[in-house]
């Protein structure tokens, strides 16, 4: 029952992010948009976008696995399995996203990885 | 050229307040569950009261801007640089636990800070942004 848990957690993880990023990226929130007279109505415009609804649809699933996983397993598993999320999302942002992703972001993101495992251990 | 450092300032000013919204509202909601004058028992109540606590709401308020200016921070960069550079929050969370909240860290977990912290300084130093969008000035 563990490991299916982390599977969800990581998955709906990954996809809550795509959405974000593929949506935020196609319509980009400005820098003037973010004055005090716009914001309202920039952020009240965000929930009428259908790939973010989702996207924070499954960031829900994902603190609810979460949660559940707390029930069955030590913290010290819980937060360490999950901060592989960062590599496999690195891997899809290159993969689906089609981001650059250079070796320096590669070795980043690996060692913020295993900083993470290691810190919450 | 000094366009796009002006943009790359701007990225790196909002991955500053991701990093302190979210590390502030879970310091804010971890001190509120920990503080509470209730046992959580059966009753509703004492829920309703616990969400309604200052520190709550506050911690609760903080990661709702946490959300939104995530969001707006994946328009301005990539997937790949937010999330490794935005894992700072799990460093500074860490330290604010040892020094605010008297919790310790483990050589290990000092280990990990030193991992972390060389990561981030890796992504940091490739362009936040390979995809083509970018925030206007």
């Amino acid at each position: 029952m563990k490991w299916p848990m982390v599977a969800t957690i990581v998955g709906c993880t990954a996809l809550a992010d795509l959405l974000q990023s593929f949506e935020m990226k196609r319509h980009v929130v400005k820098v003037e948009d973010l004055r005090p007279g716009r914001l309202a109505r920039v952020l009240a415009g965000l929930a009428h976008r259908g790939p973010l609804v989702l996207a924070v649809f499954f960031m829900a699933i994902s603190f609810f696995a979460f949660m559940k996983l707390l029930s069955l397993a030590d913290v010290s598993f819980a937060v360490p399995v999950t901060a592989a999320s960062v590599v496999i999302e690195t891997v899809l942002a290159k993969l689906v996203l089609k981001e650059t992703v250079t070796v320096k972001r590669w070795a980043g993101a690996c060692l913020v990885a295993c900083g993470v495992a290691l810190l919450a251990m | 050229m000094a366009a796009s450092r002006a943009v790359d300032l701007k990225t790196k000013l909002l991955t500053l307040f991701v990093v302190a919204t979210n590390v502030l509202g879970n310091v804010s909601l971890s001190w509120g569950m920990k503080h509470q004058n209730a046992e959580l028992g059966l009753s509703p109540w004492t829920y309703i009261r616990l969400i309604f606590s200052p520190w709550v709401m506050l911690g609760t308020m903080l990661l709702i801007l946490w959300l939104l200016s995530r969001m707006t921070l994946l328009g301005w960069a990539d997937l790949s640089y937010v999330l490794p550079v935005t894992a700072m929050g799990y460093v500074l969370t860490a330290l604010v636990g040892r020094y605010f909240l008297g919790e310790a860290i483990s050589y290990q977990g000092w280990a990990g800070t030193v991992l972390i912290v060389a990561g981030i300084v890796l992504v940091g130093m490739t362009p936040p942004n390979t995809t083509g969008s970018e925030p206007r000035r």
